[in-house]
C-alpha cells in the first residue's frame, strides 16, 4: 500500500493505479470514456470488457499513455501520471497485433527496452535468457519474428513485456488472433504467469469467457462508462445493469418484459412469485438459462421450438407468450424439437431490473 | 502441353527482348577492341579484336578536353563523387522529410508535402538560371558542392519513404515508444532498417540521375577539372575505337551500383515474407 501525504496531519490510502473522474473526448466530439473512476490494487488482475466501441482500448492505452487524458487524474504507485511519457511511466503493454519489431532477432526483440534504460550487456544477456526460458522461447532467440508461430509471436510478446519489469502490465486483446485451442492455452498460461510474478495486470477482452476466467476483478464498460466492477462471481451471480446481465454468461441471460404486482411477475399468462412485495409497471426479469429448471411436475409448460445439442448439455429455445427464451439443461434429458416440457423458476434465481432505470431492483 | 507453349512462347518474347537491349551494346563493345583502321575499313564488328589492352588504356590515360586538362579516369572520378553525392543526401534528405512529415505533428503537413510533390513539375532544367546564380552568389562554381547540392532532394523519393512509413503500423511506434524509446532513436533503430530496401531504390535511382546529368555540369564548370562522363561523351574527338571503349567504359558504374545493391534489394523481398 503507498500513503500519499495530504496534509501534515492527515494520511490517505491510496491504491496503486488510481484512475479518477477519466474522461477521454476525441477530437471529432467522440466521447469514448465518461467520467470514470476506479481502483486497482498492487498484483490484482483486472479484466476491462465490454463491446467493441464501449472506450474499454482507449481506457487502457490512457493508462499506458498512448493516449492524451481529456479530463481526470490518473496515478500510479503515488504519483500523478497525467503528463508523464509513457516511456516513463514503467508500464508495458502487449498489443492485439503483438507489434514486435519485425528487423529485430526475438533476442533484440525483447532486449530493446532494457537497452533503452542502459543496463549493461551481461545483465540484458541474463534477464532476456531467464523470460526466455519461462516462456519456452529460449530456442527461438535467433530468428525473426517472421519466421515465428501466432502462438510463438505471442509469447515473444509478452516476454517482451515481462523482461522490462514494469510496474504494470497491459494487455490489449491479445488472444484474439489465435486461434481456439492455443488461445485457452495461452489464457491459462497468462493466468499461472501473473500469479508467479504478481505484477499488476489489466487485460482488455470483449469475450466474456476471457473475462471470467482471467479477473480478479471485472470491470465491465458500455459507452463509455464503467456498468458494474466486481469479482467474475459478483458479476455474474448480481449484475447490477440489464448490459450486464445481458453481456456476462453464455448462453445469455433471458430478459423478458413484465408488469410486477405485488411480488408477483405477470410474464404473458404465467406468474411467478418473487417472495417480496415490489410493485413496478415497466420491468424486466432476468433468468438464465441455467435456473429454469425441468421437471415432470413443473409449474409452468412450454414447448420446445429447437433443441440445440452441444454433447453433455443441451440448449431449448421456446417461447412465453411472444417472447423467446432459452433454457439450458443436461442432455442425458429425453426431449426433442417440438416436445412439451415441464419447468420451475425459483423466485430466489431471477434478477429484477427497472425498464426506466435499467439498473437492478 | 498448354503450359509448355505458351512458356515457349513467352520465353521467345523475352529473348527478342534481351537481344534487342544486348545486340548494339556487343556490337560497340566487339567493335571497340579493334583498331580504328580496322573499322575504318570493314566496318562495325562483331567479333573480338586483340587491341582490347591497348585502347582502353589509351582512353582511360589519355589527356583530353579542349586544354588537355583530364583524363577519362578523372570524368569518372567526377562523376563518381557527383552521382554518390547526390544520391547519399537526396537519400538522407527525403528520409528526414518524410518522418517529419508523416511522425511528427505538423500542421497542414498534406499541404505541405504536396507542395514538395510539386517541385517534380519544375525540373532542374526549368530552374537552371536561378540555381546557377544562387550557386555562383555562393561561390560554388567548379566545386562538387555546385555540382551536388541543387539536385539533392528529390520529391519523389520523399513520396516514397512517405507512404511507407504511413503503412507502418502505429503499434510498433507505441511498443517502441514503451520500451523507452525517443524519436531520433525510433528513427535510426526502426524507420532506416526497416526502410533499406527502400533506401536501396532510391539510391540507385538517384545514383543513375545523378550520372546521367549533363546540362547542369556543363553549365556549372568552367575547369576542364570538374568535366564529368556525360560531358566526356561529346567530347571524345578520339578515333572510332577510342569513343567506343569510352562509351562501354561509361556504362560500367551504373551496372556496379546495381549488382550491388541488388543483393540487398532481394534481401529486403524475402525477409518481408
Amino acid at each position: 500500500m503507498v500513503y500519499q501525504r495530504i496534509d501534515s496531519n492527515r494520511k490517505i490510502k491510496m491504491s496503486f493505479l488510481e484512475l479518477q473522474n477519466i474522461t477521454k473526448i476525441y477530437p471529432n466530439g467522440t466521447k469514448a470514456v465518461n467520467e470514470t473512476s476506479l481502483n486497482i490494487e498492487n498484483g490484482e488482475f483486472v479484466v476491462f470488457v465490454g463491446p467493441s466501441g464501449c472506450g474499454k482500448s482507449t481506457l487502457l492505452r490512457m493508462i499506458a499513455g498512448l493516449e492524451d487524458i481529456t479530463n481526470g487524474e490518473i496515478s500510479l504507485d503515488g504519483n500523478i501520471i497525467n503528463k508523464i511519457d509513457p516511456s516513463e511511466r514503467d508500464v508495458a503493454m502487449v498489443f492485439q497485433n503483438y507489434a514486435l519489431y519485425p528487423h529485430m532477432s526475438v533476442f533484440n526483440n525483447m532486449a530493446y527496452g532494457l537497452k533503452n534504460r542502459g543496463i549493461s550487456k551481461e545483465e540484458i544477456n541474463n534477464k532476456v535468457n531467464d523470460v526466455a526460458k519461462l516462456l519456452e522461447i529460449d530456442q527461438l532467440l535467433t530468428r525473426k519474428p517472421s519466421m515465428l508461430s501466432g502462438g510463438q509471436r505471442q509469447r515473444v510478446a509478452m516476454g517482451r513485456a515481462i523482461v522490462r519489469n514494469p510496474k504494470i502490465f497491459l494487455f490489449d486483446e491479445p488472444l484474439s488472433n489465435l486461434d481456439a485451442k492455443l488461445r485457452n492455452q495461452m489464457r491459462l498460461e497468462i493466468k499461472r504467469l501473473q500469479r508467479q510474478m504478481g505484477v499488476t495486470s489489466i487485460f482488455v477482452t470483449h469475450d466474456q469467457t476471457e473475462a471470467m476466467t482471467l479477473g480478479d476483478r471485472i470491470v465491465v464498460i458500455n459507452n463509455g462508462v464503467v456498468e458494474q466492477v466486481g469479482t467474475p462471481k459478483e458479476i455474474y451471480s448480481k449484475p447490477n445493469t440489464k448490459f450486464v446481465a445481458e453481456f456476462i454468461g453464455s448462453p445469455q441471460m433471458n430478459l423478458f418484459n413484465c408488469k410486477i404486482e405485488n411480488g408477483i411477475a405477470h410474464i404473458a399468462d404465467m406468474k411467478i412469485n418473487l417472495n417480496n412485495s415490489t410493485n413496478l409497471d415497466d420491468a424486466t426479469l432476468g433468468i438464465r438459462p441455467d435456473d429454469i429448471l425441468i421437471s415432470d411436475n413443473g409449474k409452468h409448460s412450454c414447448v420446445a421450438n429447437l433443441v440445440e445439442y452441444l454433447g453433455s448439455d443441451m440448449i431449448i429455445y421456446s417461447k412465453i407468450g411472444d417472447q423467446e427464451f432459452s433454457c439450458k439443461l443436461s442432455s442425458k434429458i429425453n426431449l426433442n424439437s417440438g416436445d412439451t416440457f415441464k419447468f420451475d423458476i425459483s423466485g430466489t434465481s431471477v434478477h429484477l431490473f427497472d425498464n426506466t432505470t435499467g439498473s437492478r431492483v | 502441353m498448354k503450359k509448355y507453349i505458351s512458356s515457349t512462347i513467352n520465353h521467345f518474347i523475352l529473348s527478342i527482348g534481351l537481344l534487342i537491349m544486348i545486340v548494339p551494346i556487343w556490337i560497340i563493345f566487339a567493335s571497340s577492341t579493334h583498331s580504328s583502321l580496322f573499322i575504318n575499313t570493314n566496318g562495325l564488328q562483331f567479333f573480338l579484336g586483340d587491341n582490347f589492352i591497348e585502347n582502353y588504356s589509351r582512353v582511360l590515360f589519355k589527356q583530353s578536353g579542349f586544354f588537355n586538362e583530364i583524363t577519362a579516369l578523372k570524368m569518372f572520378f567526377n562523376s563518381f563523387v557527383m552521382a554518390t553525392g547526390i544520391a547519399t543526401l537526396s537519400v538522407i534528405t527525403s528520409l528526414m522529410a518524410a518522418y517529419g512529415l508523416v511522425y511528427f505533428k505538423v500542421k497542414y503537413a498534406t499541404i505541405i508535402f504536396w507542395l514538395i510533390f510539386i517541385t517534380l513539375l519544375v525540373p532542374l532544367e526549368l530552374r537552371i538560371m536561378p540555381s546557377y546564380i544562387v550557386m555562383s552568389k555562393l561561390n560554388l562554381v567548379n566545386t562538387f558542392a555546385g555540382l551536388i547540392l541543387p539536385i539533392s532532394a528529390s520529391a519523389i523519393a520523399t513520396f516514397f519513404f512517405r507512404q511507407f512509413y504511413k503503412s507502418i503500423p502505429d503499434e510498433l511506434l507505441e511498443a517502441a515508444k514503451l520500451d523507452g524509446t525517443n524519436s531520433l532513436r525510433f528513427f535510426i533503430d526502426f524507420l532506416i532498417p526497416l526502410s533499406k530496401t527502400m533506401i536501396a531504390a532510391v539510391f540507385i535511382f538517384m545514383f543513375v540521375f545523378g550520372y546521367n546529368q549533363y546540362l547542369w555540369p556543363l553549365i556549372m564548370t568552367t575547369s576542364e577539372q570538374y568535366w564529368t562522363v556525360v560531358m566526356g561523351l561529346k567530347t571524345m574527338y578520339g578515333s572510332i575505337s577510342d569513343r567506343f571503349a569510352f562509351v562501354i567504359m561509361s556504362m560500367i558504374p551504373p551496372v556496379i551500383i546495381i549488382i550491388f545493391l541488388q543483393r540487398l534489394f532481394i534481401q529486403g523481398i524475402f525477409q518481408n515474407k
